[in-house]
């Protein structure tokens, strides 16, 4: 069963920006906030050359990765135009102005 | 680790479709996404774009792309997204269904249906069997083993530098490569380049020898191993060795060469077992007539799987060719195929080789060669009754082109003949020097761009229906689209049709706009739009919010055009501009704080070296730009390491910036006995005045106080060097991958001549260059006179400019890192969640 997290409000992450979420022991998340206030999580890692994800300009639903300019799906994961490779995704919900992850795909994504 | 992915079922997706919402157009089905079937699709939507409904097979798990780029992604010189033909959005652009990664595996001809491997089963009313060639695999003992791979497809480059990567923790790994064709030299620089030890075993005494003749197959071999390669020649394979995986290659001599690696390259054939269980005619490759249709009239082929007229083609031209006679019968046009003339043009290891023809002689020929062996340059053209027949060029090949032209053209040489052979612009004379004059020259059917297969009539023509810049070109046309080799050709013709106006090249911002950089800038004074939302909207932004490229590029134009009005967007900033700091490859920051000139104290140095100590910093350097470097400082540590230094009395110096960087200076007549003037006073108050401003691309200063100029002042982007009498003041250079030195602006006799030639210097590049252009460009763009004329010889204009950068610089001289250090978008600094969440 799915464990809801709160991590905070939407007002938390800057519009077309990004902030990150420690785990004890494991890979941080980075949660994004798009232009149109969609919220997505992705493990804050590229998955070209690891750059930190949460540092890169974000458009439209994606983040322009801060490292190599590659260009990530917020939703997906996946890398788009012709780089491949996917970095894994957590499930959020926005609930009454409150943003929650899921806790096992975390926990999982990030092992 | 299994994550939950939205997948677009596309599973019977298209006989779906079908039922749903019958599609009344005829459906083309094309087994093979690679360059022929990808390319023939292109033609036929370029002749009657609605006529067919299209479905593409791919046996690969990707998009289109150039497969005789692979070459430059395994020597590193190129990225897979570079050498992409066709993107997602070509297919959705054009409704075309693309089922990749999933080969089809039989054709039923009488209920025309072709089945892939999943299962799919999907019908035609015509369909294209555009399946390439396989690689020869020569059938020796070991030649399955695991580590013995051809050089065919993206999976075998991701092989061979998996290998190298696996190399490298040993000390390098030892490859083999069977084959001294094309294809086996271009894996053996590739993996050459990626550390490994590479022998290249040959069967024939000269490399290559169906493209060159023997000196020139000789100078590559030579060339090659001064490289590092080792080549066999006349050497035959017995068998390739090893225990569950290759351990080396057993020649007929006895000779064994360990390696972890076996390419085999030497060569390719048709693939056809589709074609041939279908009962379809089959010689040597699948036959077709002048259209390309099969002995099944519903049935076409087209590229290096077909046999047309007795000839089998294994390189990239003749498939244009094939292609526009194929998309014409589809269209009810009737060209027809005649057969391609081929020539090869290769570049390895940064040695240039180009053939043509017939260049093994025979009744009637005569050479004319010529060999410069100081410059390692080798020439001969092969002469029939008064016509280029054959040409072979080596270390030298610009004229490939014209050569390869006069053959196809039969045209007669007589006239030039003793001129021949020193290439065109000597044998046509002086004009033809000129490169403009000699793309002029050349005829409408000479190949402009090899890649992809556009002439010079198909290019003028492309530029004549309104495609006036290099980008509209490749965007439509496809000429200088993949290698990018004959973009210098390319831009010629757009000046030869276009003529000299073409020299502004109106090259569009990004993909998200059709306005160039300039039309942006005119239009955001002219309409005085104030925010970058507003900025999209009025010019008719094609995204939401933009992208990577033009964001960073709105907010300094904003900025640059509203000091004290504009409200920098921090998420338009790149990481380092928005985090005040260089980020490195492992995420962590570095931190260089100013040192007005290249000066220090105790008390700086003593601040630096306790940050160092306390934030465990792992290195400190020295800069080029003589300050210090901290490296390896947290994120979330940056506002505590900046409140450290800004009680030293030190500020950012802007080292991650587009923005002034560093004042270098030298000592000057304070210490130095050559010195003549204060350059290191001069230097400290040049900084001070121009710190903080944000410009185009970064933008650097040094003063020498003489002319032995140890601040290296002459490549800056603004450099002054100290004489007896005054200041010498040069603009535009630059280190980095291309160095200019700079250009003289003036010389003027008092210090605050020179700081106020300075600031309307910079203001004059903050206002005009284009964002991401630094001086060096900007001032070969526009010409240094233009510079001249607005800085030295209009004095009223001078210092209008110097007045709005001083301006501006009211605005922008607020150390960034004291506002961070107290407490401004914390945000950036901390992580979201106040707690850390524990791990079950």
């Amino acid at each position: 069963m799915t464990t809801w997290i709160d991590i905070g409000t939407l007002d938390d992450i800057p519009q077309r920006g990004a902030r990150t979420v420690q785990i004890a022991g494991q890979k941080d998340l980075a949660v994004f906030r798009t232009g149109d206030d969609h919220v997505f999580a992705l493990v804050n890692e590229c998955p070209h050359k690891k750059g930190p994800l949460s540092q890169g300009i974000v458009h439209g639903h994606s983040v322009a990765c801060p490292l190599h300019n590659w260009n990530i799906a917020l939703r997906t994961g996946q890398a788009q135009g012709a780089d491949e490779g996917c970095t894994p995704v957590i499930e959020v919900r926005q609930e009454g102005g409150r943003i929650l992850i899921a806790q096992p795909d975390a926990m999982q994504a990030a092992a | 680790m299994e994550f939950q992915r939205e997948t677009v079922p596309v599973a019977e997706r298209v006989d779906d479709l079908l039922v749903t919402s019958p599609d009344p157009r005829e459906h083309l089905v094309v087994v093979g996404n690679g360059m022929a079937g990808c390319r023939a699709v292109e033609e036929l939507l370029a002749r009657d774009a609605g006529r067919y409904r299209v479905t593409i097979f791919g046996a690969e798990p990707h998009v289109n792309y150039n497969r005789i780029m692979l070459s430059p992604v395994l020597a590193g010189e190129k990225t897979f997204e570079q050498i992409v033909i066709n993107d997602a959005a070509w297919y959705a652009d054009n409704a075309i269904e693309l089922i990749s990664g999933d080969p089809v595996t039989a054709i039923d001809r009488t209920a025309k249906r072709v089945t892939a491997q999943s299962g799919r089963s999907v019908s035609y009313d015509k369909l294209l069997i555009a399946t390439g060639s396989d690689p020869f695999i020569i059938p020796v003992p070991g030649k399955d083993l695991p580590g013995v791979i051809s050089f065919r497809d993206m999976k075998d480059v991701d092989t061979m530098l998996a290998a190298a990567e696996a190399g490298k923790a040993n000390g390098g790994g030892s490859a083999v490569v069977i084959g001294g064709g094309l294809l086996g030299l271009e894996a053996a620089h590739g993996l050459t380049l990626r550390g490994m030890k590479v022998t290249v075993i040959h069967l024939m005494d000269t490399l290559m020898e169906r493209q060159l003749d023997e000196a020139a197959g000789w100078l590559l071999k030579t060339a090659l191993e001064a490289r590092g390669q080792t080549i066999l020649t006349g050497a035959n394979t017995e068998a390739i060795y090893g225990d569950g995986k290759v351990e080396g290659v057993r020649l007929k001599d006895g000779r064994e060469i360990p390696a972890s690696l076996v390419v085999m390259a030497v060569g390719i054939r048709p693939a056809t077992a589709l074609a041939r269980e279908a009962g379809l005619t089959v010689n040597r490759g699948i036959c077709v007539d002048d259209h390309m249709v099969t002995s099944d009239p519903d049935i076409l082929a087209v590229g290096e799987c077909v046999e047309h007229d007795g000839n089998v083609y294994g390189l990239v031209a003749p498939l244009w060719d094939m292609c526009r006679s194929l998309a014409d019968g589809l269209t009810d046009q009737h060209s027809g195929y005649r057969g391609s003339v081929t020539s090869t043009k290769l570049k390895v290891a940064g040695l240039d080789v180009f053939s043509a023809g017939n260049f093994s002689g025979g009744d009637g020929c005569e050479d004319i060669v010529m060999r410069d062996a100081s410059r390692g340059i080798y020439k001969r053209v092969v002469v029939k009754d008064d016509r280029v027949v054959g040409a072979v060029l080596y270390g030298d090949t610009v004229d490939g082109g014209w050569y390869f032209d006069l053959l196809k053209r039969e045209e007669n040489v007589a006239d030039i003949r003793d001129m021949l052979i020193f290439g065109q612009a000597f044998a046509q004379g002086g004009g033809a020097l000129d490169p403009k004059a000699a793309v002029a020259a050349l005829s409408d059917d000479a190949e402009i761009c090899g890649c992809n297969g556009v002439s010079k009539g198909q290019v003028v023509a492309c530029i004549g229906a309104g495609n006036a810049s290099l980008d509209a070109v490749r965007a439509t046309c496809k000429a200088s689209a993949s290698c990018g080799s004959c973009t210098g050709l390319v831009e010629n013709l757009l000046s030869v049709v276009l003529g000299d106006d073409v020299k502004s090249g109106p090259k569009t911002m990004c993909k998200c706009t059709s306005f160039t950089h300039d039309d942006v800038r005119r239009e955001i004074v002219a309409q005085d739009m104030r925010s970058i939302p507003e900025v999209m909207q009025k010019l008719h932004w094609s995204t939401p919010d933009g992208c990577s490229s033009c964001r960073p590029a709105l907010n300094y134009y904003l900025l640059c055009a509203l000091p004290g009005v504009y409200h920098d967007d921090q998420q338009s900033r790149f990481v380092n501009e928005r985090m005040h700091a260089n980020i490195q490859k492992d995420g962590t920051y570095s931190v260089v704080p100013r040192m007005w000139g290249g000066l220090t104290n105790p008390r700086e140095l003593r601040a630096i070296a306790d940050v160092v100590e306390k934030y465990n910093a792992p290195m400190v350097k020295v800069t080029g730009g003589q300050r210090l470097d901290i490296f390896g400082i947290k994120g979330e540590d940056l506002p505590a390491v900046w409140a450290d230094l800004n009680a030293a009395g030190m500020v950012s110096g802007h080292a991650y910036g587009k923005s002034l960087r560093t004042v270098k200076t030298c000592v000057g007549s304070e210490w130095c006995r050559f010195g003549t003037q204060d350059s290191t006073g001069l230097g400290v108050k040049a900084e001070r005045m121009t710190w903080g401003s944000w410009m185009p691309h970064k933008f650097k200063i040094a003063v020498s106080g003489c002319p032995r100029n140890c601040a290296e002042a002459t490549i800056k982007d603004f450099g002054v060097v100290c004489v007896d009498s005054g200041y010498e003041l040069h603009v535009g250079g630059n280190g980095g991958i291309h160095v200019r030195a700079t250009d003289l602006l003036c010389k003027i006799s008092t210090e605050q001549e020179a700081l106020d030639y300075c600031a309307a210097f910079i203001q004059l590049y903050r206002e005009e260059a284009r964002y991401l252009e630094r001086t060096a460009p900007w001032i070969e763009r526009v010409g240094v006179d233009y510079v001249k004329q607005r800085i030295v010889e209009d004095a009223a204009g001078r210092e209008a400019l110097r007045a709005r950068f001083l301006y501006a610089q009211s605005f922008s001289q607020d150390d960034p890192w004291a506002e961070r250090a107290a407490g401004q978008h914390a945000e950036l600094h901390q992580p979201i969640a106040p707690f850390a969440i524990a791990a079950e």
